[in-house]
């Protein structure tokens, strides 16, 4: 036993991202943000389409929030750091 | 007067006319959005843990109480999770500020080393639309801005309140022109 590698308290394995609960990054509305602005940083940041940006820039609008990507928990965090370095409102939270 | 906005030339270049006032106050605006978003301690300050610093993170961020910083440096997670959302600030918010000030200093010197004409370089372009958007978020949120034009002051409003409302409204036209010429500029779309 002296000699195994000390355990993390949190391994993360390819089977591990895999297989459990998917994370998200989810985009909140607010009063400010222009539609045009929220649909590009779409475009240029996730590479979405034209149309898939504006149907998610308009269920941020209309329905006050929208899933716009997931994946693991780093993957989100990557996401919403450069969501807030966009100045849009991102969380991430487990998928439910 | 004819309100001018940013717009994309036939050569590929974004540009804008801004006079001398004009340049002058996004100027006054961007500095102090500079000095807002700054870190409260640079790398060599004794403070603090260099060698974190260095790596880009903060022992010492929490989340802001005023609630224009609160918009510019979010919660990433909800309520239900203040350790990982103390976590997360520790380890992003520096370079997340860090970001905000090289933008303002990228836009203050692109509206120092130009006249009336400004052309904007890609990545200029993408300075201007995040440093545009930051203070708009700040003054938006001051103001409590909300999507209902109704709700706006009119009469007996104070003077400083209108003239903050009509710069924000100058703000956003600036910005959402500058958002379509950056459109322009963007690969047509692969199906």
């Amino acid at each position: 036993m002296g000699i195994a590698p000390v355990e993390l308290e949190r391994p993360i394995t390819d089977s591990e991202t895999v297989l459990d609960t998917p994370w998200v990054t989810i985009v909140w509305n607010d009063p400010v943000n222009l539609m045009s602005y929220v649909t590009y940083v779409f475009l240029t940041y996730f590479g979405y389409s034209q149309e898939k940006a504006e149907k998610l820039m308009l269920d941020v609008h209309e329905r006050g929030r929208a899933v716009v990507s997931t994946g693991s928990r780093e993957e989100m965090e990557v996401d919403v750091t450069a969501m807030h370095s966009y100045g849009l409102w991102a969380t991430l939270q487990k998928d439910d | 007067m004819a309100l001018r906005g940013f717009r994309l030339t036939r050569g590929g270049h974004v540009v804008i006319r801004l006079d001398g006032a004009e340049r002058e106050v996004l100027r006054d605006l961007v500095d102090q959005m500079r000095a807002l978003v700054q870190p409260a301690d640079g790398p060599d300050s004794g403070e603090s843990d260099p060698l974190a610093l260095l790596v880009g993170i903060d022992p010492a961020a929490t989340t802001p109480t005023d609630p224009a910083m609160l918009r510019l440096f979010p919660d990433a997670y909800g309520d239900d999770e203040p350790e990982a959302t103390a976590e997360f600030r520790r380890f992003t918010e520096r370079s997340l500020r860090e970001g905000k000030v090289a933008n303002a200093e990228r836009v203050v010197s692109s509206l120092e080393g130009s006249g009336d004409r400004l052309v904007l370089t890609p990545d200029d372009v993408q300075s201007w639309l995040g440093t545009l958007n930051d203070v708009r978020l700040t003054i938006g949120t001051r103001l409590g801005i909300t999507e209902d034009i109704e709700e706006r002051p009119t009469f007996g409003a104070n003077e400083a309140e209108l003239m903050a409302y009509d710069l924000y409204d100058w703000l956003s036209f600036l910005q959402e022109t500058l958002v379509r010429a950056a459109m322009g500029l963007l690969p047509p779309d692969v199906p």
